[in-house]
């Protein structure tokens, strides 16, 4: 398979992705998953400045991401798949059931969310779907960087925020 | 020197990045020329996207500033930046930004001319062989 790493942060294409997971693991190409997204030339062209020119970015709509995953999977380069949030990446697993493993690399502040880690702040609800999706056989753990040890599901809802 | 031999200040400008970067540069662009106060400081570091454009906005509201420095093409702050940009045509981004830029628009550059100075600063010394 070479969607390598599928992960919810909620900055979508930003520097730790493109740089920090995109340089040393080789990322050829992002799947940028959101339904918004999806429909707009101009977020699409937002995200797509950032990246550079060798590697390739693919924009989806979940149902459209949900279609397209064997072909992704086919692709021999490393590829990242991307959704902006725990609804999204909800959503992609229930349409598309082969996705076993999620990533959780960055849920920011909002009012409502508690500090689990130094990058993931979550709402009851929201550790709840995660334990969702734990429980339909997802191995969910969070990671932000490729140097940092990845945290279990039950690491990360334990956390206090300093981690 | 009396007050209107004075050089004109260079305008309030934005600098934004990861983690203490901005911090970082702005401390060395103290040490060099003294004009840190025409930069404002900002940092992503645990911000979510809207919080990162929300406090831009206000950043250039309460500086009056107009110009975003940022760190990184694909920077959460870059994006945050263009998106204000995107409906607030008097404000200029300029990213990939490092320490010869800013030395040469504190100092008086325009912003175009304070670019290049970056892009000529970088360079891979050659090292004299032999002798």
């Amino acid at each position: 398979m070479a969607l390598d790493l599928v992960r919810i942060d909620d900055r979508l294409i930003h520097g730790q992705v493109v740089v920090g997971w995109g340089q040393p693991c080789g990322v050829g190409f992002i799947v940028l998953v959101d339904d918004a997204v999806a429909t707009s030339e101009w977020e699409q062209e937002l995200y797509r400045m950032g990246v550079p020119p060798e590697m390739d970015v693919f924009f989806d709509s979940v149902e459209s991401a949900a279609r397209r995953l064997p072909e992704y999977r086919a692709d021999r380069r490393v590829g990242m798949l991307l959704t902006g949030d725990i609804e999204t990446m909800e959503r992609l697993v229930t349409a598309a059931p082969s996705i076993r493993t999620v990533t959780v690399g960055g849920i920011h502040h909002k009012p409502g969310r508690v500090a689990r880690l130094r990058y993931v702040f979550l709402t009851p609800d929201e550790e709840a779907h995660l334990r969702a999706l734990a429980k339909r056989g997802v191995t969910v753990t969070a990671q932000d960087v490729p140097a940092a040890a990845p945290l279990s599901l039950d690491a990360l809802l334990a956390g206090d925020g300093v981690g | 020197m009396s007050e209107s031999d004075a050089p004109a200040l260079a305008p309030k400008a934005i600098l934004a990045g990861h983690g203490a970067f901005a911090e970082g540069a702005l401390s060395a662009v103290a040490q060099i020329t003294g004009l840190q106060d025409r930069f404002i400081a900002f940092s992503n570091m645990g911000l979510g996207p809207g919080e990162i454009e929300a406090r831009l906005r206000e950043t250039l509201d309460a500086s009056g500033a107009r110009l975003i420095f940022t760190d990184l093409p694909a920077g959460s702050c870059t994006i945050a930046a263009r998106r204000i940009a995107k409906d607030r045509p008097d404000v200029v981004v300029v990213t990939g930004v490092a320490l010869p830029t800013l030395l040469s628009f504190v100092c008086g550059s325009d912003v175009q001319a304070a670019v290049e100075q970056g892009r000529k600063a970088l360079t891979v010394l050659e090292v004299p062989r032999g002798a």
